[in-house]
């Protein structure tokens, strides 16, 4: 019988915020055995960071454990003095943290920071410790590592920085690696080969990992035991699969049917067909066009900026490259596409925010270029809104709910000052809002309550079209779900057609009709949604796909 | 993917449902008023002992600088030469300078000319460098080019430099100012000179903020790039303008003293703290009646230390992120 290798135990941890004490984590019960992968899957606010913070002692600012014992090999750190503690920080307990961009020093070279690991834990000393780092770096799959130990942080890609960091965190050879959210900065195909080889690596070494994330695919892949926290409790906790396949506590039971990655599968075609049907019966109903125009045809697009190049030269960046495709009224098309893939540039030209290097946006036939007059642009922009990623940077701080709604008919001059009351009243109960939210401002209300407030607004002029640049990847995984849900009724309700962009995959299956895979500019798989989910033609669909964290996993139901 | 029998310590386990409220998408935190952010900062500001301690003694400045006869009903302007250099006597508790005049009623009335070219500095240097400043920031390209260069030009020369050059030069072409105009020759010169400061800290302000999110939107929906500048971007590029602008008003305060001290900023006929400051002098070189020199320069480092600290207060609340 092997002995755990981390114990926690009722362990409370309490921040003081303005002279009162707020509970962070109440009661947690943990147990980690050596070789093992354990997950603490939660969202925002749930208390998954600060319980590893403080088994690595980094509880940042005013945190501190109140109650309750962490044993590592059976000694209780929180017992030990902060001197006797330090000693287990990298030897013991290694940490890959969350932000790969900020977790480097710039001034140093980055074998120079994983040497200084070596150095403080004792581990080799002088050239020995400059040979051992590159094989750390050749370790963490760091390809000629010799020459990227010599280079700064900012010479290295997102995933290469990520790969550093896990060779600092195992260059001391600790037996428990804190893995916080250590691929959530990255692109779904990057996540996927860093996750694989920080798997093998552990499991060669030995190293018990616990893994902290919001992703339950992500975590219910790698983990064996799953630990599912909620408002800073463990709501629910056991072998990985068991939990996934037959959740208990209603909050698991919700976090399960809505994440994304593990839903695709499942989410019935028929169910979105018929969403497109009813949308497209609105709009033959309500309005004079014809459904089979398309609302919107993009031709061609290209933009290319100019970048300042060597001297006074300039150099071209081609961020968009003969992008083309129709918009069908009432039905979604998803552009997806990893970061730099030139899919958001796209939805700027689209909206007229940015003018196209070539090619042509047609809206109902009209090619938006030629649109000039104040009068004419004024109805184009009520036809077609944007809803941003950032639902914290996306309303105006200083304007309350009622404001921001109402603004959009101000600027129109739309109705009189109580008909515009009356409007944005009837939005808000759209967006299912209670109307006390009216004189409330952004900082008052949730990621998810403000994305609401945005999409109101952008449904207070009555349009046709919706540009959804990553509307739902910043919110949490039940939020999301809500919100796409709400989206789809909407579009039932209004007839209205989305163009959807997102660089994750698994969030198109809920959505989209229509998918078209961008990569560096260029369309690379365009396809009704179902043809893009089962049979995928070019190999980077195909990568894209298989990066889903947990679509594996056989579910139960 | 694995799957075994637990081990101890990982045995399944489930809260009881009872135990946890599940988040409902609506639910809006109705338990305090709604706040702006002008109304938490001025919340922050309340509870705030500095804030307090300089708004007390700034409001009194201020009753002194609209009704200095409130406190003195001596004429600062009637010197006496029997009382020259009088000790403090009773109606007379600051003494007497070397011309006779009663110190008391010099240092009340005095406050007025500090303050006033303090404040109209101020607000001309804020609405210049704030429209110059949101103007480059917001066109960027030769609009940017043309303020930005302007503002260096007029930053690399140093202030007090700058203003003495500038008077003495007005001293040649309009000698005999009078109060008024002594006082508008101070601002003009210390605000020709002043405003590339808040140009700067606009510019960067919006600059920051013409790229969120909600800047975009507002564009999206048909509003004018001006609307957009008057109603988004500059509301929002306030808070560390009126912070920088609350701390450089004790600083015109104190340049002003300057100049009257070096001779050159207000006529000697306008009763200041700095001409009272400079006419102390030979005290501080005897060293013997120093009460002379003491009121005067207390009256101007209590006024400026004041603002000071109501600048940092301000910016405390505008700007948590810059606390300490």
């Amino acid at each position: 019988m092997t002995q755990p290798l981390l114990e926690v135990s009722d362990l409370h941890i309490d921040f003081s915020v303005d002279k009162r004490s707020v509970n962070a984590v109440r009661g947690l019960n943990m147990t980690i055995y050596p070789g093992q992968t354990v997950a603490i899957v939660g969202e925002s606010g749930s208390g998954k960071s600060t319980t590893a913070h403080a088994i690595i002692d980094l509880l940042p600012g005013t945190g501190k454990v109140t109650q309750g014992s962490i044993r590592y090999e059976g000694t209780d750190l929180v017992k030990l003095p902060a001197r006797k503690r330090r000693g287990y920080r990298g030897s013991h307990i290694g940490l890959v943290p969350q932000d790969p961009l900020s977790n480097l020093n710039p001034l140093y070279k980055v074998g120079a920071q994983i040497r200084e690991v070596l150095e403080v834990n004792n581990v080799a000393k002088g050239k020995a410790a400059d040979a051992r780092v590159v094989e750390l770096l050749e370790e963490a799959g760091l390809p000629d590592a010799k020459r990227r130990a010599q280079q700064y942080p900012h010479e290295f890609s997102g995933g290469m920085r990520q790969r550093a960091l896990i060779a600092a965190g195992l260059a001391a050879r600790p037996k428990l690696l804190i893995a916080d959210e250590p691929t959530s900065a990255l692109d779904v195909t990057v996540q996927k080969q860093i996750l694989d080889h920080l798997d093998d690596l552990t499991s060669e070494l030995g190293v018990a990992v616990l893994l902290i994330t919001h992703d339950l695919g992500l975590a219910a892949e790698r983990a064996d035991h799953l630990v599912v926290m909620y408002k800073g409790e463990v709501v629910e906790s056991g072998p990985a699969l068991a939990i996934l396949q037959d959740p208990q506590h209603p909050y698991s039971k919700r976090l399960i049917n809505a994440a994304p990655s593990l839903q695709s599968e499942r989410v019935s075609a028929q169910e979105r067909t018929a969403i497109r049907r009813a949308a497209q019966e609105h709009v033959s109903e309500e309005t004079e066009v014809d459904v089979e125009t398309p609302a919107m045809q993009i031709q061609s697009l290209t933009k290319v900026f100019k970048l300042p190049g060597k001297g006074f030269s300039k150099t071209d960046l081609i961020a968009a490259q003969q992008v083309s495709f129709d918009l069908a009224r009432g039905t979604t098309t998803a552009l997806v596409g990893e970061s730099g893939s030139g899919k958001s540039t796209v939805a700027r030209m689209v909206l007229g925010l940015e003018t196209p290097t070539e090619g042509h946006v047609y809206f109902d036939g009209v090619d938006i270029s030629t649109i000039t007059s104040r009068d004419q642009q004024l109805k184009f922009r009520r036809r077609i809104q944007p809803v941003f990623q950032n639902p914290y940077a996306s309303l105006d701080p200083m304007f309350s709910i009622y404001e921001a709604i109402e603004e959009p008919l101000v600027v129109h001059q739309v109705g009189s000052k109580t008909e515009r009351e009356e409007r944005v009243r009837t939005l808000l109960d759209q967006v299912s809002l209670p109307h006390t939210v009216m004189n409330r401002y952004p900082n008052e209300l949730s990621g998810g309550q403000r994305q609401r407030v945005a999409i109101a607004r952008a449904l207070a002029l009555n349009p046709e079209v919706l540009v959804l640049d990553e509307a739902v990847s910043a919110l949490d995984v039940l939020v999301q779900d809500q919100i796409l849900q709400l989206l789809n009724d909407l579009q039932v309700e209004l007839g209205l057609s989305y163009l959807f962009i997102t660089h994750d995959l698994a969030v198109v299956r809920q959505i989209a009709d229509d998918v078209l895979v961008m990569q560096g500019g260029r369309v690379v798989e365009q396809a009704d949604a179902n043809s893009i989910f089962n049979n995928p033609q070019e190999p980077y669909t195909q990568k894209l796909l298989a990066a889903i964290p947990g679509r594996d996993i056989p579910l139960a139901g | 993917m694995h799957n075994h029998t637990p081990q101890p310590g990982q045995e399944r386990f489930v809260a009881p449902a009872i135990d946890t409220e599940l988040p409902t998408a609506v639910d809006v935190d109705t338990s305090h008023p709604p706040e702006s952010q002008w109304k938490q900062a001025w919340k922050s500001l309340r509870s705030n002992w500095i804030f307090w301690f300089s708004a007390i003694l700034l409001l009194l400045v201020l009753v002194v600088v609209c009704f200095p006869t409130l406190f003195t009903s001596v004429d600062p302007r009637s010197a006496d030469l029997s009382n020259s250099l009088g000790k403090p006597q009773p109606g007379h508790i600051f003494g007497f300078d070397r011309q006779g005049y009663d110190v008391f009623a010099r240092t009340i009335h005095g406050a007025r000319a500090s303050v006033i070219i303090g404040l109209l500095t101020t607000l001309i240097v804020t609405i210049v460098g704030l429209l110059t400043g949101a103007i480059a920031g917001f066109f960027g390209g030769w609009v940017d080019t043309i303020i930005s260069r302007a503002a260096d030009i007029f930053f690399a020369i140093p202030l007090l430099l700058a203003a003495i050059v500038g008077l003495s030069a007005l001293n040649n072409v309009w000698p005999n100012r009078g109060y008024w105009g002594g006082v508008s020759a101070v601002v003009i010169a210390l605000a020709v000179f002043g405003w590339p400061q808040i140009t700067r800290i606009a510019r960067g302000a919006v600059m920051e903020i013409k790229n969120l999110e909600f800047v975009d939107a507002a564009r999206s929906l048909g509003a004018s790039k001006w609307r957009n500048l008057f109603t988004h971007i500059i509301p929002n590029a306030l808070p560390p303008v009126i912070v920088t602008a609350t701390v450089s008003l004790g600083v015109y305060i104190v340049a002003e003293a300057t100049l009257s001290f070096l001779g050159i900023g207000l006529p000697p006929s306008v009763v200041s703290w700095g001409n009272d400051i400079a006419a102390a002098q030979p005290q501080v070189r005897s060293g013997d009646n120093l009460h002379v020199l003491f009121f005067p320069a207390g009256a101007l480092a209590m006024t400026v230390l004041s603002f000071m600290l109501l600048g940092d207060a301000v910016r405390d609340a505008l700007d948590p992120k810059a606390r300490k």
